[in-house]
C-alpha cells in the first residue's frame, strides 16, 4: 500500500469554556482522498472540534498541523493556566492562531450546521463571493474595472462550478427561496468555489428525508472524485456515514472513545453503549 | 439588454439631466428655490449614498457622518481661505496658523482623504463593536470631533468656535472665472442664467461622479464582499473574507466621501460653523437612508431631494404662516414644519417600512428594458451597474 499523504492531523487539541471541557484531548487524522466522519451523542464536541479547525475558536491545548504546516497551536495561557482540566499542559509552547478567512485561504472549507447562505443575494452570487478571495486585485482596480480578464476569470469559473452542479438554470433564484435539499447542495457548492483540500461538512443530511439522504451521499463520493478533495464529515444519519466512510472517529463527552473503518466501528463496544447507555447492573 | 445600450442610456439619461438643469436656469429667475435644492439636494445624496455604503451594504451601523463631514468641511476651508484675506477671518489669532491656498479640486480631494484618515484611526478599535455598540461609539466620536475642532487651543487652525469665511464658493468659483477671463465674462453679461447653471452643475456634477465611483464599488468584487458581511458576518469569514479589512475599506471609503461631501457642503454654504455638523446632522442623513431604502442607492438619491425639498421649499410654509393657500397664522408658526415632517416620518415608517425602494434599484434596464414604463428618479444618481433587484 503506498504512502498515505496527510492532509489533516490534530493532536491533544482541548477545548476549554469556563470550567466545561468540550473537547478534551482529541487526536485524529486524516489521509489524501479519504471521507473521515466525526461522530458522536448530541453535544459530544464535534462542531466545536470543526470550529477549533476553521479557526472559529482558538482551542485552549493542543496543535492542528494542515499539509504538513501548523496552522494553530495552542497551550493554557492567563487565567486558563490555572484552570486547565485536560492533559499534555506543557507539551505545547507556541501560540498560533488565525482567523477564519486565513484557514480557509489555506484550502479548508466548511459547511454550516445551521444553513448560512447569504440570503439577500443569488444562487450564482453565493457562489461568486467565494471567488473574491483568490482575486488579484485590490479596491481600486476592482472598482474601476482595470482587471476585466480577473473579473472574467471568476465569472467562468462560477459558472462552470453551477454547470457541473446542475444548478445553471436556478442561478438567479434568491438563495433563501431554494428548496432545503438544494439550500444544502448550495452550501457545499460554494465550499467548493473557495478551491479546497479539505472539505469540512457539518451535518449535511440534517432534515433531509432518507431519500434525499441517499442522493446526498452519492454526491459527497461524486464531489471528491471530480474536485480532487478530502472530506471530513459530521453526520447523525448512521446510513449516511456507514456508506460513505473509508473511517470513522467517534466522541463522547469530548473525548475520542474509538476509531476505525464502518465494520469496526459497528461492532465496538464502548460506541454501543454511548449510543444506547450502558446497563445499570451489567 | 446590451452593456454598451445601457451605458448610452445612462449617458443620454445624464445629458438629459444637465439639459434640464440648463433649460431651468434659463428660464426660471435666478432667486427661485428650485437651485438650492437641486444644490444642496445632490450633496446629500451624495452623503446619504455613503452612508448607506457602510450602513446599508456592509452593516455596520455607523453613526459619524456627520463628524466626517466636520473634518472634511473644516480641511477644504482651512485650505482654501486666500492668503488675503486668512487676517480677518482669523482676526482673534493673528491670521491663523496656516497659509497654503490649494486649487479646489486638490483641496477637495485632500478633505476626503483626512476624513478616511480619521476614519482609519477611529476604525482601528471602534470596528471590533457590532451594531448598536459600534452606532454609540461612532456617534460619540462624532461628538468629540466637534468639541475638539472648537477648543480655543486649535484656534489658530480651526479658528475655535468663530466661523470660517471667504474660502472658494461655487458662487466665488464662477466669480474668479468672470475675473481672468474678459471672454468669459462677457458671456455671463450676455447670458444672465450662466452664473446661476454653472453653480448649479458643479455640485450635481462632482456628487455624480462621486455616487458613480460608489456604484461599480458596490458591483465589484469587494461590493459582493461587502454584502455578504452584511448577509452573515460567520459564513462571509467562512468564505476567506478578511472581516477587519473589508469592513475597514467599506468605513474609510464611506468616510472619504462623507469628507467631500462635507467640503461641498461648505462651498454651498459659504461659511462653516462647528456646531452645525451635529448629532441631528447624522440623524437627517440617516432620515434620508431609510426614507430612500436601506441598501438602495437610487432610494438614498431620491430621498434626499425628496427630504432637501421638503424641508427648504414645499413645506417653508408651515413656518411661515401660509401653506397650500390657508393663511393661519395662529397654527403655521415657527416650528411647525418640523411637527408635520415628524408625522410624516412616522407614517413613512409605520406603513412602509423598507423605505421608498427596499433594497431594490431603479436603473435604465427596468425603465427601458422589459418593462415599457416611464419613472422618475433621473437625478444625478443613475446607477451604471447590473440590476439588483431578485425580490
Amino acid at each position: 500500500m503506498a504512502e498515505k499523504e496527510n492532509v489533516l492531523r490534530l493532536s491533544d487539541v482541548t477545548m476549554q469554556f469556563g470550567g466545561v471541557v468540550a473537547v478534551n484531548n482529541l487526536s485524529m487524522e486524516v489521509n489524501k482522498g479519504e471521507i473521515v466522519a466525526l461522530i458522536g451523542p448530541n453535544g459530544a464536541g464535534k462542531t466545536t472540534a470543526f470550529n477549533c479547525i476553521t479557526g472559529v475558536y482558538e482551542p485552549t491545548n493542543g496543535q492542528i498541523e494542515f499539509c504538513g504546516k501548523t496552522i494553530v497551536e495552542n497551550h493554557p495561557r492567563g487565567k486558563m493556566a490555572k484552570t486547565y482540566a485536560g492533559e499534555n499542559a506543557d507539551k505545547y509552547k507556541k501560540t498560533i492562531s488565525q482567523t477564519p478567512d486565513k484557514i480557509t485561504q489555506c484550502g479548508i472549507a466548511r459547511t454550516f450546521q445551521n444553513i448560512r447562505l447569504f440570503g439577500s443575494q443569488t444562487v450564482y452570487e453565493n457562489v461568486l463571493i467565494a471567488k473574491h478571495m483568490r482575486a488579484k486585485q485590490n479596491m481600486l482596480s476592482a472598482t474601476f474595472r482595470v482587471n476585466q480578464k480577473e473579473e472574467a476569470r471568476m465569472n467562468a469559473e462560477t459558472l462552470e462550478l453551477l454547470r457541473r452542479q446542475g444548478m445553471l438554470d436556478i442561478k438567479d433564484e434568491k438563495a433563501t427561496n431554494l428548496p432545503y435539499g438544494q439550500q444544502r447542495r448550495l452550501e457545499i457548492a460554494r465550499a467548493l468555489a473557495t478551491d479546497p483540500k479539505l472539505l469540512l461538512l457539518d451535518e449535511p443530511a440534517a432534515g433531509m428525508n432518507p431519500q434525499e439522504t441517499l442522493e446526498l451521499a452519492a454526491f459527497i463520493k461524486q464531489i471528491r472524485a471530480d474536485y480532487d478533495v478530502t472530506v471530513l464529515v459530521i453526520e447523525h444519519h448512521m446510513d449516511l456515514v456507514m456508506q460513505i466512510s473509508d473511517r470513522i472517529y467517534v466522541l463522547d463527552f469530548g473525548k475520542l472513545i474509538a476509531a476505525g473503518t464502518p465494520a469496526e466501528i459497528q461492532n465496538n463496544k464502548s460506541v454501543i453503549d454511548a449510543y444506547l447507555g450502558v446497563a445499570e447492573d451489567a | 439588454m446590451k452593456k454598451s445600450t445601457k451605458l448610452l442610456i445612462n449617458l443620454g439619461l445624464m445629458a438629459a439631466l444637465i439639459l434640464v438643469i440648463l433649460l431651468e436656469s434659463m428660464f426660471l429667475p435666478s432667486t427661485s428655490m428650485i437651485f438650492p435644492v437641486i444644490r444642496k439636494g445632490a450633496i446629500y445624496a451624495l452623503v446619504a449614498v455613503s452612508m448607506n455604503l457602510t450602513n446599508g451594504f456592509t452593516g455596520l451601523f455607523s453613526l459619524g457622518q456627520a463628524g466626517f463631514m466636520l473634518i472634511g468641511a473644516y480641511t477644504y476651508a482651512i485650505f482654501t481661505i486666500p492668503d488675503a484675506d486668512r487676517a480677518s477671518v482669523y482676526m482673534y489669532f493673528n491670521g491663523g496658523a496656516i497659509h497654503a491656498n490649494l486649487p479646489v479640486i486638490v483641496a477637495l480631494i485632500l478633505a476626503g482623504l483626512v476624513a478616511a484618515g480619521f476614519a482609519y484611526l477611529i476604525g482601528l478599535p471602534v470596528l471590533r463593536l457590532k451594531s448598536d455598540y459600534l452606532a454609540i461609539a461612532t456617534l460619540g466620536f462624532a461628538e468629540i470631533i466637534r468639541a475638539i475642532v472648537q477648543w480655543n487651543t486649535l484656534g489658530p487652525i480651526t479658528n475655535a468656535s468663530n466661523m470660517l469665511r471667504k474660502f472658494a464658493t461655487f458662487e466665488s468659483i464662477v466669480a474668479g472665472w468672470r475675473t481672468s477671463s474678459p471672454a468669459f465674462n462677457e458671456a455671463c453679461k450676455n447670458a444672465k442664467w450662466l452664473p446661476t447653471f454653472l453653480t448649479t452643475l458643479m455640485p450635481v456634477l462632482i456628487c455624480g461622479i462621486c455616487i458613480a465611483v460608489i456604484v461599480m464599488l458596490i458591483n465589484s468584487s469587494y461590493g459582493r464582499a461587502f454584502k455578504a458581511i452584511r448577509d452573515d458576518e460567520i459564513a462571509a469569514e467562512a468564505m476567506g473574507i478578511n472581516l477587519a479589512k473589508h469592513k475597514m475599506l467599506s468605513f474609510c471609503t464611506s468616510s472619504f466621501l462623507a469628507g467631500i461631501g462635507g467640503a461641498l457642503l461648505v462651498m454651498y454654504q459659504a461659511t462653516v460653523k462647528a456646531s452645525v455638523y451635529s448629532s441631528a446632522m447624522t440623524y437627517e442623513i440617516l432620515l434620508i437612508v431609510v426614507l430612500g431604502g436601506i441598501g438602495s442607492i437610487t432610494g438614498s438619491c431620491i430621498g434626499a431631494f425628496l427630504y432637501v425639498a421638503c424641508s427648504e421649499w414645499w413645506l417653508r410654509g408651515l413656518d411661515s404662516g401660509k401653506f397650500l393657500g390657508i393663511s393661519a397664522p395662529g397654527v403655521f408658526r415657527n416650528g411647525f414644519r418640523l411637527v408635520v415632517f415628524s408625522v410624516i416620518i412616522m407614517c413613512v415608517v409605520l406603513f412602509w417600512r423598507k423605505g421608498i425602494m427596499g433594497d431594490r434599484e431603479l436603473d435604465v434596464e427596468k425603465l427601458f428594458g422589459r418593462k415599457k414604463k416611464h419613472g422618475g428618479g433621473s437625478g444625478p444618481d443613475l446607477p451604471s451597474g447590473e440590476v439588483s433587484d431578485n425580490g
